[in-house]
């Protein structure tokens, strides 16, 4: 096990930025941390990555405690969320000075950024300043995996990133797990959740849930149905003041409804739209994402606060 | 330690990479060198007259001939009103009234005694007290010349003997206030580069970040100081090495002493204003606030270093907070050793106390820098 995080708070006067966080991230697995913002994986990257020490609770990453984080620095790379890389350094003057700070030279652990460096290397004289969002963050990929870490931690790598560019990012984080590198990546992302091997759903500072993708859409346990329609605002209201609506969320362009009932009758649902005036939709029933899922447990979640 | 030369490395390319530091370097003090050394002056030149002369005798003809003669004042009335020449002020057209009241020269030849009165503009004080020196030697040498003449005229075999003072100004003969100034501006250019750059560069890798990625390597506290602090350690003797050059070209002012004093005394002299500057980056997140609280120490410093006003004659207790101000010392040896030849052993005192403050000031500055928040 790489990462080992057990009952971990931190709060910031009143605010309660985590609470009783505990998970495992083994080695060669790509470990998401699923949750919007504010919702305190920042805090855990800052923790974990020995910039922040926790209220209460204990973590060993690399087989380290937290507490020695000499050695823990010298074994995890870090990427964090904002760019923060020297602006006025080159990509190659970047590379190699956190390679010499780590003791280490970029031909020594060039194998295992090549697939990545390559695509900046037509670059390699530019400022990182000058260099576009996507490449940025290919930048500070290898800036991070330079001196070949245990672990890596991903702080919302993708955020503000083309979708083409994004796709890649998680290519290149694929073949990475298959070197046996412990990955820690967060996202508010719902879509890529499904390109990790288990994700943790983590809301207001709390685990959600801890498990495999597959396993929590599994775990939504009700029938869905997404409603396309052109007025989504009256259609949300109209199906409010439905019998057995239990949820009913947007979804892009369309709306996702769960019903009270075991099984529910989307021909009475239709009809009962129709009666309200509304004839351009169409109901069909889906399979829940992991953003199903989510807004389920933070719904339920929200509910055991308030009671 | 090949850590520490990586990141010297590091830290000097992004300096010459930023366009703006080379001529803050060797542009920045050129000009400041030229322009404050001769603005900078405490001689007053130009000063505007005007005389009331209620008397028109030969005396006092006499008088104002020896006013005008003088390089310093310069005649821009004449009346025979007082308030006229109040007036005239009024309108900042005079700075100096000189009033030669009615029966001037028979009081004076009669009852050996005299009135006159002067009226200055002391909006600005310090040049009211020079204007009014100069007015007073006037009018003492015309007063001399009074009594020689009448003692040949009335024969007076008893008159006592006038006793004269003459004055001589060592290590600066001439009074020159270039050469007094000079040396202080060196100070406070090497002083500017030390406190600003420095500290807002450790701010600036808080602002953009870096400085949480630099946190999660292994370089350790001391390195990173180090690393931090060098750069602008050797950019700033450097910058003094320009600065003596171009004394000795521009003003023709030479070291007087020995120029290894110098720079072994502002090789630790820069240790403690460095301390200062990594101290105000530690309480601070933004370059702007970093600036404005280095503004803040500067100003100080400046104004109480001894510069531009005499620790001497300020209060008790401002010369007390001097001795905290490590410009002051570095002023008093830089004329010292340029002007006067001051030895090692003459600054000692001095040496002494900054490498106290220096190592005080970096323990605390070492002290309150965090790797972990």
């Amino acid at each position: 096990m790489e990462i080992r995080i057990e009952s971990i708070s931190k709060s910031f006067g009143d605010v309660r930025a985590l609470v009783d966080v505990t998970f495992d991230v083994n080695a060669g697995e790509l470990f998401g941390l699923i949750g919007p913002d504010g919702g305190g994986k920042t805090t855990l990257f800052r923790i974990l990555t020995t910039l922040m020490l926790p209220d209460s609770g204990n973590a060993v990453v690399a087989g380290y405690p937290i507490s020695d984080y000499q050695a823990i620095r010298r074994s995890v790379g870090y990427m964090p969320g904002r760019f923060s890389l020297y602006p006025d350094l080159t990509v190659e003057e970047n590379l190699k000075f956190f390679a010499s700070i780590f003791g280490t030279t970029v031909e020594k652990n060039y194998e295992l950024i090549r697939d990545i460096y390559v695509q900046i290397e037509p670059f390699r004289d530019r400022r990182a300043g000058a260099l576009s969002g996507g490449m940025k963050q290919k930048l500070a990929l290898c800036c991070a995996l330079i001196h070949r870490p245990k672990v890596l931690f991903l702080d919302e790598p993708t955020t503000g990133v083309d979708p083409v560019s994004r796709k890649e990012f998680w290519e290149m984080l694929d073949r990475l797990r298959q070197d046996g590198m412990a990955i820690l990546v967060s996202t508010a992302y719902m879509d890529e959740a499904s390109l990790c091997d288990r994700v943790a759903l983590i809301h207001q500072g709390k685990i959600l849930t801890t498990d495999t993708p597959a396993n929590i859409t599994v775990t939504f346990g009700r029938p869905l149905y997404a409603i396309r329609t052109s007025n989504v605002y009256e259609v949300t209201r109209d199906i409010e003041s439905y019998a057995y609506a239990r949820t009913i969320y947007p979804f892009g362009e369309h709306l996702h409804y769960t019903d009270k009932r075991e099984k529910p009758d989307p021909i009475e649902l239709e009809d009962f739209l129709r009666g309200k005036g509304h004839h351009d939709i169409e109901l069909t029933a889906i399979e829940p994402t992991i953003e199903d899922a989510f807004m389920e447990l933070a719904e339920t979640h929200s509910q055991i606060l308030t009671q | 330690m090949k850590t520490i030369f990586h990141l010297l490395k590091k830290e000097f390319r992004q300096i010459f990479r930023n366009r703006a530091m080379l001529p803050i370097l060797f542009v920045m003090p050129a000009v400041q060198l030229l322009v404050l050394s001769f603005a900078a002056t405490f001689e007053v030149k130009n000063i505007s007259l005007h005389i009331v002369d209620n008397d028109q005798s030969s005396l006092s003809r006499d008088l104002t001939q020896k006013f005008l003669v003088s390089d310093h004042f310069k005649l821009t009335g004449i009346s025979f009103s007082s308030d006229e020449a109040l007036d005239d002020m009024q309108r900042h057209n005079t700075d100096v009234i000189l009033h030669i009241p009615e029966h001037f020269e028979r009081d004076l030849v009669r009852n050996q005694k005299a009135k006159l009165m002067l009226s200055i503009n002391a909006i600005d004080g310090a040049a009211a007290a020079v204007e009014n020196a100069y007015a007073t030697t006037i009018i003492h040498d015309f007063n001399e010349n009074i009594r020689i003449r009448m003692a040949d005229q009335i024969s007076l075999t008893g008159q006592p003997k006038v006793l004269s003072v003459t004055q001589s100004f060592w290590f600066n003969p001439e009074l020159d206030y270039k050469t007094f100034m000079v040396p202080g501006i060196l100070v406070l250019l090497v002083t500017m580069i030390a406190i600003f750059l420095a500290g807002m560069n450790i701010v600036r890798e808080k602002e953009i970040g870096t400085l949480e990625q630099i946190n999660v390597t292994p370089i350790k506290k001391h390195q990173f100081i180090i690393g931090k602090l060098l750069p602008f350690w050797i950019l700033a003797l450097v910058e003094l090495g320009v600065g003596l050059i171009m004394c000795r070209v521009i003003f023709g002012i030479g070291v007087a002493g020995s120029i290894w004093v110098v720079f072994l005394f502002a090789a630790v002299y820069l240790l403690v204003v460095l301390g200062i500057g990594l101290f105000i980056s530690n309480f601070t997140h933004t370059q702007q606030q970093a600036m404005f609280l280095s503004w803040f120490f500067m100003v100080i410093f400046i104004l109480m270093s001894g510069l531009f006003t005499p620790i001497d004659s300020m209060p008790h207790w401002a010369q007390v907070i001097t001795e905290f101000n490590p410009v002051r010392y570095f002023v008093e040896v830089m004329r010292m050793v340029m002007l006067k030849g001051a030895q090692l052993p003459d600054i000692l005192p001095q040496l002494s106390k900054l490498l106290v403050y220096a190592l005080v000031m970096n323990g605390l500055a070492v002290a309150g820098y965090r790797k972990v928040a």
